[in-house]
């Protein structure tokens, strides 16, 4: 256990360093849940309401797809938190994920690990540490929830259960990470990679939950969100499952502490090859160099996005074998028919990898500033390129990069889809609805550039923006916001395809808003002093 | 176009405030084409601020700076095609390799020379197929001067390039500023490795607090030094203790040790030499005494320009 020695310290370095964050995000966490339970208490007084919205859910695909499966149509807690479930346990994942890489490969990358390590310290104690920081951070994150649910008026036993299957996500999560900081030399890539598992899981209890009872019902059993799913909270609260986690956690942690033996300090297991000595002929001014740094996360995503397009593309051709009663086929013909139902589906689904290329949009546009504070920017502005040019060789790759992966989730979801009902039509029509996304996701990149322009500190903006208009999509409606509040978000302003009613005018307006915010970022970023750090 | 041709950089009256901090608080400096020109003075003493001021990447409050016959505010981008620049720490992108930045910056500057980028590669013995995370800080550092020095520009602009290279290294570095010097080159060296500074450069500026202590030639500057003596007399001195510029005189019978300003040196040993000599011992003027009596924060408040450091 000698290797171990030291964890005790680091630890309290680590609850140092991440108090307020940590604070922060378990508070946000804890009212989402909450207000999220208040409100439906509010909404759904009686059984009969709770049955009518849950087997509203349970009868479309798409959130199920999204969301997860009621099993007691009957439960004010389950519908209360169908929507927050596994969407909210992804999102605790993430923040383990963060938290794992933060205080092991960051600390590797940046430096500081070999300045703790030359102290007394084992060389099994800052992963260690980190884990036991993430864990005890994301079962306080469970606990608090559950106290909060309690208190909005849920059952107490379910509650604990929805508290610590969110945790049991965050937890098995935190493993995974564990492992990928093991394999990559780069932070970034170990939480790429981690996140990219995250990716997956999510897809594989997606494909269970939406097989009703096919053979493939089976693969939300491989997914640790499909665990914390199948705790059912409020819906008999099946706490054996939880074992599960917990055993994935033990074997998949102690894996990372036998492969971090196996490696150097500061190298991950994935080699580093020597490359060329030369640079190729792209390599040669501001956009190459953009190209180059960009390309791989582009090309990463664009494949992830191929996938999703398909597999909604399959779940829609398929949607009429989900509806199984005939009650359920004659509501749905009143409401329009089956064209009607996977048209909503589609319109749904790609509304939600919308924001994901939001996400992409933001990020490449904050390679700008992460280049700026690293000291690289300098030298390459110390150069023949100017600065407007050196801003929009990654504001390129951020508008065309979010085009590409809509066009890569159309193209996905258009193909199996048409191929199903044989309508080349249905595929021009998905592909298209996937387009009317991105000038959306050009506002994102617009307000980041903006930021960085006036004010570089407050870059970050970007992504709290992107979270509140997400939570205006998804919980406006719910807290009856008015529509000026709702209108604030460019989302709201896409139109609805396929299904809905095309109009050109407000692309056209969310275009003209996404310029003019880089307009005013490209000044503000030729008056100011480089770096601000 | 009112500066003549043969300053390579004039900067005058620069200020230039960070928040509450006065980063540069008036400084001049005149750096003439062709010379290597060494900018000292102790951390956060604005060299870096001032570099980046140069290079058009902080804006000054106040002053003006001319480069190269430009504004480097207003025309960055041309001015820069004619400079290279080495930063104090230079860092790398992780996944490219120390060759590709080499060419990549080259190209950014309008070109580079291929057959001294070969050179410098093995002089500098650097393997420019490692990727930029793989490098040690030496190693970095060794591309930033590749980089530069293998680029045609009229005018280097290095800020601490040597941090982190060896002995070896070092020397190898002196060797190639020597070579762009005899070519006409001009250098900005800031520098903290006084060796450095006296193999090299031709003019020297120190700085302190954001403004310009000190400017001249290597030997202007030695006048400013003092030279130690030890000498044992035929008889006791007599007087010596009154001769202006003699200093920390201690006297032991016969025997007498003290300073003396360099340019006073004359006079003094024409007196111990009336009084009769057996044994001199003299040391010569070091630099690093005029360094080190600049860079000590508190010595403003002493009153004479050659006050001694205790």
């Amino acid at each position: 256990m000698r290797s171990f020695v030291g964890t005790g310290s680091l630890v309290r370095l680590a609850l140092r360093r991440d108090r307020i964050m940590l604070a922060v995000w378990i508070g946000i966490f804890v009212v989402m849940a909450a207000g999220s339970a208040g409100a439906t208490v509010g909404l759904y007084g009686t059984v009969e309401d709770r049955v009518e919205a849950a087997a509203a859910i349970n009868n479309t695909p798409s959130l199920v797809a999204l969301y997860g499966i009621i099993y007691d149509e009957s439960s004010l807690g389950a519908l209360s938190m169908i929507k927050l479930g596994a969407f909210g346990g992804a999102l605790v994942a993430v923040l383990a994920i963060i938290l794992v890489i933060r205080h092991t490969r960051s600390e590797e990358e940046a430096g500081r690990l070999e300045l703790v390590g030359a102290t007394v310290v084992g060389r099994n104690a800052p992963l260690a540490a980190s884990l036991i920081v993430t864990v005890a951070g994301v079962l306080a994150l469970g606990l608090f929830t559950a106290l909060g649910l309690a208190a909005a008026g849920l059952s107490v036993g379910g509650s604990f259960a929805f508290g610590l299957a969110w945790a049991s996500i965050g937890i098995a999560f935190a493993a995974v990470a564990a492992v990928t900081a093991q394999l990559t030399a780069s932070a970034r890539a170990a939480i790429g990679l981690a996140v990219a598992v995250l990716g997956v899981a999510y897809v594989l209890r997606a494909i269970g939950d939406t097989a009703g009872d096919g053979t493939a019902s089976a693969l939300r059993w491989l997914s640790p969100i499909g665990w914390g799913q199948q705790v059912r909270p409020y819906q008999g609260d099946r706490w054996w499952v939880l074992l599960l986690p917990l055993a994935f956690f033990v074997v998949v942690a102690a894996t990372a502490q036998v492969l971090l033996g196996r490696r150097d300090h500061g190298a991950g297991l994935l080699p580093d090859r020597p490359g060329p000595a030369m640079a190729g002929r792209g390599l040669g001014g501001a956009f190459g160099l953009a190209w180059r740094l960009q390309r791989g996360t582009l090309l990463g995503w664009a494949a992830g996005f191929v996938i999703l397009g398909l597999v909604f593309g399959n779940i829609a051709s398929n949607i009429d074998g989900f509806l199984g009663s005939a009650s359920a086929i004659e509501m749905i013909q009143k409401l329009g028919g089956v064209k009607a139902l996977t048209d909503a589906f589609m319109s749904t689904e790609l509304g939600m990898v919308a924001i994901g290329a939001s996400a992409y949009a933001i990020q490449a546009v904050m390679r700008l500033r992460a280049e700026e504070t690293e000291l690289r920017a300098e030298p390459v502005l110390a150069t023949g390129v100017k600065r407007l040019t050196w801003v929009w060789s990654h504001l390129t790759i951020a508008v065309l990069g979010a085009g590409a992966l809509m066009l890569a989730v159309g193209l996905g979801a258009g193909l199996t889809y048409s191929a199903e009902t044989g309508s080349a039509a249905d595929f021009w029509r998905v592909l298209g609805a996937a387009l009317v996304r991105v000038p959306a996701a050009w506002v994102l990149a617009g307000l980041v550039v903006a930021a960085f322009g006036l004010a570089p500190r407050a870059a970050v903006a970007g992504w709290a923006a992107l979270v509140a208009f997400l939570l205006l999509g998804e919980f406006g409606p719910l807290f009856e916001l008015n529509q000026y509040a709702m209108d604030l978000s460019p989302y709201a302003h896409v139109p609805r395809l396929p299904g809905g009613e095309f109009s050109v005018v407000p692309l056209l307006g969310l275009a003209a808003v996404a310029a003019a915010l880089v307009a005013v970022g490209l000044v503000g970023f030729r008056r100011r002093d480089v770096p601000i750090s | 176009m009112t500066v003549p041709s043969d300053r390579a950089i004039t900067v005058s009256g620069l200020v230039k405030t960070f928040g509450h901090t006065r980063a540069l608080d008036g400084l001049d400096l005149t750096v003439n084409t062709g010379e290597v020109h060494g900018f000292l003075g102790p951390n956060g003493s604005g060299k870096t601020t001032t570099i980046r001021i140069l290079l058009g990447l902080l804006r000054a409050d106040a002053g003006e700076a001319r480069l190269l016959g430009g504004d480097p505010w207003r025309d960055p981008a041309q001015l820069h095609r004619r400079l290279a620049y080495v930063p104090g720490d230079v860092t790398l992108w992780p996944n490219l390799t120390g060759g590709e930045v080499i060419d990549m910056l080259g190209r950014m500057r309008g070109g580079l020379n291929r057959q001294r980028r070969a050179e410098l590669l093995d002089r500098f013995d650097l393997d420019p197929r490692k990727k930029g995370r793989a490098y040690s800080k030496g190693n970095k550092q060794k591309v930033g001067l590749v980089a530069a020095l293998a680029s045609d520009v009229e005018l280097l602009i290095l800020d601490e390039p040597t941090s982190g290279l060896d002995p070896l290294m070092e020397e190898v570095f002196q060797q190639c500023v020597q070579e762009e010097r005899r070519q006409g080159r001009t250098v900005l060296l800031s520098s903290h490795i006084l060796a450095e500074v006296e193999a090299l450069c031709d003019r020297v500026t120190i700085i302190r607090q954001g403004k310009a202590v000190e400017s001249g030639t290597l030997v202007e500057m030695r006048h400013l030094t003092r030279t130690s003596i030890a000498a044992d007399l035929a008889v006791a001195p007599d007087g010596i203790a009154t001769m202006s510029g003699v200093h920390n005189l201690v006297v032991e019978g016969t025997r007498v040790r003290f300073e003396v300003d360099t340019d006073q040196l004359n006079a003094v040993l024409g007196r111990l030499v009336a009084t009769g000599v057996h044994s001199l011992v003299s040391q010569p003027p070091t630099l690093e005494e005029l360094f080190l009596r600049h860079y000590q924060d508190d010595l403003s408040r002493t009153e004479a320009p050659a006050a001694v450091p205790s």
